[in-house]
């Protein structure tokens, strides 16, 4: 057992990595809740841009942040943003890429049109305006709502297609004729075959989602209260750190972003080796 | 056939054009309050040298979103000044329009973002092509894991390290802007020089990036086409093996390829977009960077508008060359 595990770790090593490397991250921010104040994390709580000592291990921002516990604090805000983005985007798409799929005909139709459309739209700039209508001060959970508002589309589409090519099996002809209503067999027979790629969808989505809600607070248009990671290097940019030398102020926030990222890559490519096994003959 | 097809395109874009017009339009009225209102009797409060603008801009805002003019004639007489690219006067910048702080911006855009597409598609196609070539030399096995690791960061952080690397550190290349702050902008050797040199960073950070993933998908197409029957056929054939690699295999693998890129146009626009920010560079990014801080409405409203508007163009001319390139689809009928 010990041995086949072993052995498909060793196949699958992008999941591995992704996996560790989300893993490591969770451990930072778990550890760090644990030993660092994030309190801290608010302006003027510690001595302006200081390079990392050992009291300030990543320094401090110019507006007397330590940037140890703003990055504790701040890295789980970022994901959460993800997380409810990501998952109300694979719910609400999935449900309408189902529906499409399964029914075909006039709602197909509406539905694939509006996605067509939507995805040749580039996603940042809608929701500038969307967030530049509401700005009265937005909160972490509101931002991720309105990165949600678009982060439907890629996984309506992606489920859609995948349904599409399994409705035509012998085993859901077989559920049909065996008298299954059109639900049930979206239930009990697609569901089941379709998880891998809903978790690969999933992941991808909270990788998008991460990365549009970076996007409008690097522009400005954040909470601006919140330390996120975004916000961080909004900040970054607002006091053209880069040009004044303050390497420690972008130093913790990029690469957090990057390990991020990474992760979440490598954990799709690690689950697209689940969900489509023919691609194990290819790589 | 073809022309049912470029018409039905072209409806798409018409309808994108309009569905953006109406965004426009009413996701600012949802809210409840009326931002641009606000932030013009805000301005206005401010009073100083720019007062006697304000007046004017609220004349003209009053004149045609008076809110005594029902709903759907305020909506018309917007349709009708979007159709027209007219979208009133910039709050910050009074008395420049803004449509001509956008056309200023936009040559600027189209040149960094049209050249680091071309270049990493056209780079990304062929290297993604050769890493699936059993010929291809040895060594550029050892190429796949730093374009995966590329492909998955956003370009605007790559910028940053860029920045800090090459701009910073070792003070190869300059760090900020579109061009020396002391140039004069004129069509000789030197300024074109400067304009390059400061186009190379915010470029480089794009084309990183991008490369990985077409590489990346185009060799991921190129493993399914050569498993394709087809293909077996071929070698059955006795054909040369570089001719069934570029006619069978390649040819194949080009069009999802294409078809992906007019899909990607958006997502490397909202990318290029921050890349402007972070390096300050002259085009439409930065002034909507700008914008967004100073609270210009009309201004936002205005780049996004015509983004879409290009966008969809864009989209819409690659789709009418597709056929071009897939000879099946000028016989499907739908």
């Amino acid at each position: 057992m010990a041995h086949a595990a072993w052995r498909y770790v060793r196949r699958n090593l992008s999941l591995v990595v992704g996996i560790v490397l989300l893993g490591l991250l969770a451990l930072f921010v778990g550890i760090g809740h644990l030993v660092v104040d994030t309190g801290k994390s608010r302006p003027l709580s510690a001595p302006a841009i200081r390079p990392p000592s050992a009291d300030h291990p990543f320094g401090t921002d110019r507006q007397g942040r330590d940037l140890l516990a703003t990055m504790v604090a701040g890295t789980p805000l970022t994901l959460r943003i993800g997380f409810i983005a990501g998952f109300l985007g694979v719910g609400i798409g999935s449900i309408l890429g189902f529906v499409s799929a399964y029914y075909r005909g006039a709602v197909d139709s509406v539905i694939r049109g509006i996605v067509d459309i939507g995805l040749t739209v580039p996603g940042l700039l809608v929701l500038i305006i969307i967030a530049v209508s509401l700005r009265k001060g937005l909160t972490v959970d509101q931002m991720a709502l309105i990165v949600a508002s678009l982060a439907w589309l890629n996984p309506a589409r992606t489920v859609r297609a995948q349904v599409l090519s399994m409705r035509e099996r012998g085993y859901v002809e077989v559920a049909r004729l065996s008298g299954m209503s059109g639900p049930e067999i979206i239930v009990k027979e697609l569901m089941p075959n379709l998880l891998p790629y809903l978790a690969a969808t999933l992941v991808n989505a909270v990788s998008a989602a991460i990365l549009a809600s970076i996007g409008l607070e690097v522009l400005g248009l954040g909470p601006i209260d919140s330390p996120t990671l975004g916000m961080t290097l909004y900040w970054v940019n607002f006091n053209a750190a880069l040009i004044n030398g303050w390497w420690w102020w972008w130093l913790a926030p990029i690469v957090i972003i990057l390990v991020v990222f990474l992760g979440l890559f490598f954990l799709t490519v690690g689950l697209d080796e689940i969900a489509n096994p023919r691609l194990r003959r290819a790589i | 056939m073809r022309v049912d097809y470029l018409a039905r395109r072209c409806g798409v874009f018409v309808l994108i054009v309009w569905i953006a017009a109406t965004l426009n339009f009413f996701l600012p009225r949802l809210s409840g309050q009326d931002p641009v209102r606000t932030k013009l009797l805000q301005q206005a409060q401010l009073g100083g040298y720019v007062h006697s603008g304000i007046d004017a801009m609220v004349k003209d805002y009053d004149r045609r979103f008076g809110l005594d003019r029902p709903l759907w004639q305020q909506y018309l007489s917007y349709l009708r000044d979007a159709a027209r690219l007219d979208f009133n006067y910039s709050i910050a910048n009074y008395p420049r329009k803004v449509n001509e702080l956008i056309a200023e911006a936009v040559p600027w855009t189209i040149g960094l973002l049209g050249t680091t597409t071309l270049l990493s598609f056209g780079l990304g196609t062929f290297l993604g092509a050769l890493l699936a070539w059993p010929g291809a030399p040895r060594w550029m096995r050892y190429l796949m894991p730093p374009l995966w690791a590329l492909h998955a960061i956003p370009f605007f952080l790559l910028g940053l390290v860029l920045i800090y690397l090459l701009a910073f550190q070792i003070q190869l290349l300059p760090m900020f802007g579109g061009y020396s702050a002391g140039a004069f902008p004129g069509l000789n050797v030197t300024f074109v020089w400067d304009v390059i040199r400061h186009a190379i960073l915010p470029a480089m950070s794009i084309v990183l990036v991008a490369t990985g993933g077409w590489a990346l998908a185009m060799r991921g197409m190129m493993v399914t086409t050569q498993g394709e029957d087809y293909v077996t056929f071929a070698e059955a054939k006795g054909l040369r093996s570089l001719t069934i690699f570029v006619r069978y295999c390649l040819r194949n693998a080009i069009l999802p390829q294409t078809t992906a890129l007019a899909l990607a146009l958006g997502n490397i626009l909202s990318g290029a977009v921050l890349v402007e920010v972070i390096f300050g560079y002259p085009g439409i990014g930065t002034v909507l960077f700008h914008a967004i801080r100073e609270n210009d409405h009309f201004l936002i409203q205005g780049i996004v508008f015509t983004v879409i508007v290009a966008l969809g163009l864009a989209t819409l001319i690659l789709d009418a060359i597709y056929p071009l390139l897939d000879p099946r689809i000028n016989y499907r009928r739908t």
